[in-house]
């Protein structure tokens, strides 16, 4: 592999890693405050769907950004309402909201667009485009560093800068303020929270409410800037790869960077070639695509170091047993 | 203290929920501009009005009651088994390898070994979530969810590289040899002088799935291992301390489970497409899901829940043929019921309890009035 094919593998590692990055910090807020959340899958797809939609139909990405994270944040309010208020199992509406998403997706782009589930082709303003950094066009030419900017770093869509800077922002939310620890306190102990005066049921909600907003741009990044429209199911399985990759992470900003991007680089190696072949050795593309999985399963198992989830994860706080 | 009689637990809230779902799917059908009576009306007369109907509805609910079950043994020791999808794609390998490699003398004989294979591939693909949930702590849902995509990946690999028949594009097996043919209903009943669709999938598997059904009733109710898997579910520290192993009980329960989820593989892979092609199961892993919660996870249940979501997929598929409406009105369908009778259910429980709970008052102070006067 030469320099510029390296370049153009990361350049993609990064454009693939963004959605990850943003479904992976979404699902650490919700399950730092102690709500297990398996429908990341669905909130994304139908904010990919929805902003798409809206995009279409009015021209202007910005609203269809905004309508995608509208409808991830409803399906966030259901979870909360099943999980939260109602103390319902939070893996089995997890469950139902990922069904819910691809359901719906489909019927409703059927009904507006009639194009078989999917929507127009996003053009001009329906979509990101990409920004060019400064100088980055002056600096190309240098040898070495010139690529690494102006290809590398230069050149993506607003969301991507978002997202990675939502890492250090996570960091900084959840370790740095009040409302951090009390987000973290939630999910490890949510009885000493009530004890001190703070609402479990709001934090909760909270965590909930972020977790859909970070979805939804997920999603609008699927559809708007990385692809051009929405089609059927066209998160392939990505939240749960970012849930992989939160499980990787031990559930830490930092660590969840380097674990979509350990994932978006599997995933651009895979897509750009089909069997790879390491000194006669050759490894077929359908292990490449189940590799985040099989390292998750082995993270899991404990035997490269121990994950730990949030100790209330999962558990609905009921008060005074 | 029970604070409502049994019936309403088992047939009420079930009941309600089912009908919430309903009237949110009918809101769903109005939104995008169909009539859901006629929507109804059709999807009754497609999976209800013929014989071809009913052997398309018997030969999904046939799927569904395997993975139906598959999820109710597993609920029953408190575990959540997301991975019926997985395990009966590799339910399906075992089928194919057992009808490809051996010629068998007679389908009975061919069914029976399938069926070893199909469990034996299924529990094994259960295992190893279980295992790892039991001695190592790992998360069952997230092992299962993973194990999911890693049994697409084993499947694409396999089909792709390995039994791939030489010369053919397509990812799939060879067709099996005609002595592995199942009996469908047509064959079954006609020599009854019962004429049935010849054209539909529905087989012998139905009654294997209506024998499964019977049998985890006995498994669960009336031995000893499925009174240990229901204190388990029910209490681990008490099970505990009535000397159940929990890594025992995890094993079992998920060996059992994954067998379940496998056998579905007699069905779709050698009873309706006799040969092994990507993405057999078509979701019927994750409908078990749906059928396990609103079945209650009695066998019993499971056996309506799974006839009800085959009128749905039978009914959902004429929709998609006569009217605009796409088949994915029963995902939708599916996610309300999911999130009703599993994720809501205490949102229709704790009004009704309140209910229960009043008329219990109204009674005792009514017999406390009367008392006296006697």
């Amino acid at each position: 592999m030469d320099f510029l094919t390296l370049i153009q593998v990361l350049d993609s590692t990064i454009r693939l890693a963004t959605p990850l990055l943003l479904a992976c910090l979404a699902g650490l807020f919700s399950e730092r405050a102690g709500i297990f959340d398996i429908g990341l899958e669905g909130k994304m797809l139908m904010a990919a769907f929805f902003s798409a939609a809206v995009a279409a139909l009015t021209g202007s990405v910005w609203l269809g950004l905004l309508a995608g994270v509208a409808s991830s944040m409803i399906l966030s309010g259901l979870h909360g309402l099943a999980s939260i208020t109602f103390r319902g199992n939070q893996l089995i509406s997890g469950v139902a909201i990922n069904f819910l998403a691809a359901g719906l997706t489909v019927l409703i782009a059927q009904d507006w667009f009639q194009q078989g589930g999917r929507t127009p082709s996003l053009i001009g303003g329906g979509r990101f485009t990409p920004i060019v950094l400064p100088f980055a066009e002056t600096l190309r030419d240098v040898p070495i560093l010139g690529p690494i900017y102006s290809e590398l770093l230069s050149g993506h869509s607003i969301l991507v800068y978002v997202a990675f800077l939502m890492v250090p922002a996570t960091w900084w939310i959840l370790f740095r303020t009040r409302f951090g620890l009390r987000l973290r306190a939630v999910g490890e102990n949510p009885a000493a929270v009530d004890t001190a005066g703070v609402s479990v049921v709001g934090l909760r909600y909270a965590a909930v409410a972020i977790c859909g907003m970070l979805c939804g741009i997920a999603g609008a990044y699927l559809a708007t800037a990385l692809q051009a429209g929405f089609v059927k199911d066209m998160t392939a399985g990505r939240g749960f790869i970012a849930l992989a990759a939160l499980i990787f992470a031990k559930w830490r900003p930092w660590y969840a960077l380097y674990a979509c991007l350990l994932f978006g680089f599997l995933q651009a190696i895979a897509l750009r070639y089909q069997n790879i072949d390491l000194f006669g050795l050759v490894i077929p593309v359908q292990f490449m695509d189940a590799l985040p999985y099989i390292l998750t399963v082995v993270i899991l198992a404990g035997f490269v170091g121990k994950a730990i989830p949030p100790r209330a994860g999962g558990e609905p706080y009921v008060k005074e047993r | 203290m029970d604070k409502m009689p049994q019936w309403a637990d088992v047939v009420l809230i079930p009941l309600i929920s089912l009908l919430l779902a309903a009237i949110l799917s009918a809101l769903v059908i109005l939104a995008i501009g169909e009539d859901p009576v006629a929507a109804v009306q059709l999807m009754v007369s497609g999976a209800l009005g013929s014989t071809y109907g009913w052997g398309y509805t018997l030969y999904y609910a046939t799927n569904f009651m395997f993975t139906g079950l598959a999820v109710a043994v597993a609920f029953h020791a408190r575990l959540f088994n997301i991975g019926g999808e997985g395990q009966a794609m590799l339910g399906g390998l075992g089928v194919a390898l057992v009808a490809l490699m051996i010629p068998w003398p007679h389908w009975s004989i061919a069914l029976i070994f399938a069926m070893l294979g199909a469990m034996a591939f299924g529990a094994l693909w259960a295992a190893i979530p279980a295992y790892l949930q039991a001695k190592r702590g790992s998360h069952i849902v997230i092992t299962t969810i993973m194990f999911n995509f890693i049994a697409a990946a084993v499947l694409n690999y396999v089909l792709v590289n390995l039994l791939r028949p030489a010369g053919s594009m397509e990812p799939a097996t060879a067709r099996f040899p005609e002595a592995v043919h199942l009996p469908t209903l047509h064959e079954l009943l006609a020599p009854f002088g019962i004429a049935f669709s010849r054209a539909a999938p529905a087989n012998v598997s139905l009654l294997v799935a209506i024998i499964a059904c019977v049998l985890v009733w006995l498994l669960i109710w009336r031995t000893r291992t499925g009174y240990e898997i229901r204190a388990y579910g029910h209490s681990e520290t008490g099970a505990l301390y009535a000397g159940i192993s929990p890594v025992k009980i995890t094993m079992i329960a998920m060996l059992i489970s994954g067998a379940l989820a496998g056998m579905m593989a007699i069905n779709n892979v050698m009873g309706e497409a006799e040969r092994l092609v990507l993405n057999a199961t078509e979701g019927a892993g994750f409908i078990g899901i749906a059928v396990a919660l609103m079945g209650r996870s009695h066998p019993f249940g499971v056996f309506l829940a799974a006839i009800l979501f085959g009128f749905l997929y039978q009914g959902g598929a004429e929709l998609a043929l006569w009217t605009s409406i796409p088949r994915e009105l029963i995902v939708v369908i599916q996610a309300l019921v999911i999130l009703f009778t599993g994720a809501l259910d205490n949102m229709v429980r704790m009004p009704l309890e309140k209910v229960f709970l009043a008329a219990r008052r109204r009674r005792q102070a009514t017999e406390a009035a009367r008392k006296p006067a006697e």
